[in-house]
């Protein structure tokens, strides 16, 4: 941490216990992170652990987005019953080492992590390893298949998704990252972050009989953002997503992005992953959407990204 | 010692119950592929299914007589636990028994009936009456209920206090006719063993006919020892089957159950359980004759047996009229994998809803007249609240009775129950003009792909030949009021193309790409 840096969060914190209101404490780490750090990070070569480490580095450390004692949610893409290998889910050993960094650096209170899963929860849990490597990590996993776990949530700025369900995790928390796994998808095109916030509401049948990429985007103006939105690309679905059916569908990629802006790492995603398959941006509607709808930017000119390789 | 014998068969029993009440309660698959285990030491089942477990029965009921009906068959131990209430309630004076004649008619009459409408293609009548199925039954559709319910307050109040140890099961396996079905049954065997002990067991149950038959033999058995037996009674007023006629020093052997209440209720050391060689009762002589003589029985068996199997297929048919929509008219209904053919299946089946408490995903569920009224209660797969694994084969190597055979993830894979089949003008993407793709999102196999349609939207299109039959599409498709996927059952089980393990892929990237 710069001396600066140091300073000015001594500032805050100071100013925060002044006021013990938590939002004081949020638009502190808001403002800083707009100040110091690139609004998009890449990272490519290593293992999702390093580069996990590297790029939240960039972004000011864990610290500037967890403090102590706070309740943090971890929400990654669990929606099928595949093995790690098969990549339909987010990969677990970037998901276990975010739990320790938040637990063990941070010093959060506690780690949840969910998913409204598609398939059978229990078994998804287990065979995507997410659930082994948070409660080794000293994480906690929390069902999604229960809809008295879910509670009205307005989306006042949606415009075909005006009110929904939502987990109470996310509800409930300090503050959630947002850890989708980058894959081809069948019926949207494509999923990365955006699409990995149907995940956190109950009825998403209504997200597919109600122009299911204008939903995308409404569900992305949920005034409870998550501090960062990390996409691992470390293996990617390229083909018969979102589930992918045998290895060939698989490509190794070993890539990171992190970015708290929905819309401009999902465009970078995009951008990525048709080096290895063709993907029009402008067929992934949601991205376009979502920038109408003021959550994000899709000129990555625009934004100030730091690309690592290791 | 010959006293502690029925505190011995009480506790054995116990066990035995407490395992077949968790193994048909339990919903979180703690037994996973052990769930069979007691199952399958079961007469019906392992009749049906031949399996070696027959040794077994044999050799214990030809050395101890009936002692399958006291400790392992859970329809009997469940008679004993409400007769034990019963006793508390009415108190022993009430409850008091007295031998009575044997109803030899009726009960093998209906074992009759069972026996032969099972030989000519018919499970109905043994589905009806299998104690062990009976008990499954009354375990899954009339006690899980309440045991899932229980489990949910108690999983409010964990998860309110940020515990998620525990968690919500919603109740989705259960329906009206088999709840009726089976309260109807629970009912009367409760009624028989509130009163009369195990009436049940030796007039309606054709297990406990069969057994009767064979305890005949049995090396070991309960014998007045005629110098000692004061004729006081205390013997024939404590057993619950009432074959114990004291005043004339006569056991109907056919009907004891080997429960050793008389051993302890005497006194004076009249009555024991020893080797005693096979002699004729007056009451097996007369019933022999009865069986060989009496060709007016084998008239009504013959004719009951025929009218059962001419019982027409009756299906429950949805008749919709809408101008633009297509209503879902399935033909046939899916059977479990491992069921090969609906008919084999069905024939086989005894209903005893094992696979439907253990199926994961909940997709198993109690037919109505989906099979044909022979097929009540039998499992078929209804995408209502789920749709089943790809790589899970529990329910096809459970099955006691061996309806459903037992399959490897390999062959899970490739077993074709159904085939989906899409109606375009139902479809999301067709109506609205925008992107959907839940079927195809959750098709294991891309069976069910999305292709291009137009102005840069996809339809989905199905490649039959991949298809499972799993009703991912259908349970996920999200149009109303008619989905525009839906399966088709497959009378016989196919098999599905497989699809290659294949390769990941390594490819150079050096660039972001932005």
């Amino acid at each position: 941490m710069k001396r600066r840096d140091f300073f000015r969060s001594t500032a805050f914190l100071g100013l925060a216990s002044i006021f013990g209101s938590d939002k004081i404490r949020a638009i502190g780490a808001t403002e800083m992170a707009v100040a110091q750090s690139p609004d998009l990070v890449a990272v490519m070569g290593g293992e999702p652990e390093d580069m996990l480490v590297k790029a939240l580095k960039e972004m000011g450390g864990i610290k500037k987005f967890v403090k102590k004692g706070q309740k943090v949610v971890i929400k990654p893409n669990i929606g099928w019953d595949r093995v790690p290998e098969l990549a339909g889910n987010t990969n677990p050993k970037l998901i276990k080492k975010l739990t320790e960094l938040c637990l063990k650096e941070a010093g959060a209170k506690e780690v949840i992590v969910f998913d409204h899963t598609c398939d059978n929860w229990q078994k998804t849990y287990k065979n995507s390893g997410i659930q082994d490597a948070v409660e080794e990590a000293g994480g906690k996993m929390v069902p999604g298949n229960d809809q008295s776990m879910y509670r009205e949530h307005a989306f006042p700025k949606g415009i075909k998704l005006k009110k929904a369900l939502v987990h109470q995790a996310i509800l409930d928390c300090d503050v959630w990252f947002n850890v989708p796994v980058l894959k081809n998808h069948g019926g949207s095109k494509m999923t990365i972050s955006m699409k990995n916030l149907m995940g956190i509401v109950w009825d998403r049948q209504f997200f597919h009989s109600n122009d299911l990429h204008q939903c995308i985007a409404d569900s992305c103006t949920i005034d409870k953002k998550p501090a960062l939105n990390i996409v691992d690309a470390y293996r990617v679905v390229k083909t018969n997503g979102p589930q992918g059916r045998s290895a060939s569908d698989v490509a190794v990629l070993k890539t990171l992005l992190i970015s708290p802006d929905f819309v401009a790492v999902d465009t970078a995603a995009v951008k990525f992953f048709n080096q290895v398959q063709a993907q029009k941006l402008e067929d992934v509607k949601h991205i376009f959407n979502g920038q109408n709808l003021k959550i994000g930017t899709t000129n990555l000119d625009a934004i100030n990204i730091k690309r690592i390789k290791i | 010692m010959i006293k502690f014998l029925p505190l011995i068969r009480r506790m054995v029993a116990c066990l035995v119950f407490l395992f077949f009440l968790f193994v048909f309660l339990d919903f979180t698959n703690l037994l996973d592929k052990q769930a069979d285990f007691l199952p399958r030491v079961q007469w019906i089942p392992a009749l049906i299914s031949m399996s070696g477990l027959l040794f077994f029965l044999f050799a214990l009921s030809l050395l101890f007589g009936r002692i399958y009906c006291s400790v392992l068959c859970p329809l009997g131990i469940l008679q004993d636990i409400i007769s034990f209430v019963s006793r508390k309630i009415r108190g022993e004076k009430k409850s008091r028994l007295n031998y009575v004649e044997p109803s030899t008619i009726v009960r093998f009459s209906i074992m009759g009936v069972a026996l032969l409408t099972f030989v000519f293609g018919s499970s109905l009548v043994v589905l009806l009456l299998d104690p062990y199925s009976n008990f499954g039954r009354i375990a899954s559709n009339l006690f899980r209920p309440l045991y899932l319910l229980a489990n949910n307050v108690i999983a409010d109040i964990a998860n309110s206090t940020g515990n998620f140890f525990f968690y919500k099961v919603e109740i989705t396996t259960i329906n009206m006719l088999s709840v009726l079905t089976t309260a109807g049954i629970f009912l009367i065997t409760g009624a028989f063993a509130w009163f009369r002990g195990r009436l049940y067991c030796n007039m309606i149950c054709p297990v406990g006919s069969f057994l009767g038959l064979l305890s005949h033999f049995s090396l070991f058995k309960m014998v007045f020892n005629e110098s000692r037996c004061t004729h006081c009674t205390l013997c024939e007023k404590k057993c619950k089957s009432q074959c114990i006629d004291s005043k004339n020093g006569h056991i109907d052997q056919t009907r004891c159950v080997t429960c050793f209440n008389c051993i302890s209720a005497c006194k004076s050391d009249g009555i024991s359980y020893r080797i005693s060689l096979p002699t004729k009762s007056k009451a097996v002589q007369k019933e022999e004759k009865k069986s060989v003589d009496n060709m007016e029985r084998r008239r009504i068996l013959a004719s009951t047996g025929m009218m059962l199997l001419s019982i027409p297929l009756i299906r429950a048919e949805q008749l919709a009229n809408t101008s633009k929509l297509t209503a879902i008219n399935r033909q046939t209904p899916i059977a479990p994998p491992g069921a090969k053919s609906i008919k084999e299946f069905s024939k086989k089946c005894t209903a005893c809803q094992l696979c439907i408490t253990q199926c994961p995903s909940h997709v198993l569920k109690p037919a109505t007249m989906h099979y044909g009224i022979e097929g009540i209660m039998q499992p078929t797969l209804i995408y209502t609240t789920g749709f089943c694994n790809f790589s899970c084969t529990l329910c096809s190597t459970i099955c006691p009775t061996g309806a459903l055979k037992p399959l490897t993830i390999e062959e899970k894979k490739t077993t074709q129950i159904g085939i989906a089949h899409f109606i375009t003008e139902n479809c999301i993407v067709y109506r609205d003009e925008t992107d959907c793709g839940a079927c195809s999102e959750h098709c294991p196999t891309q069976a069910v792909k999305m292709v291009d349609y137009k102005d840069g939207l996809r339809i989905p299109k199905v490649t039959p030949a991949l298809c499972v039959g799993c009703g991912g599409c259908e349970y996920i498709c999200p149009a109303t009021p008619y989905k525009a996927i839906y399966v088709e059952g497959n009378g016989i089980h196919l098999k599905a193309e497989k699809i290659e393990e294949g390769k990941q892929e390594e490819p150079q990237v050096d660039n972001f790409g932005f």
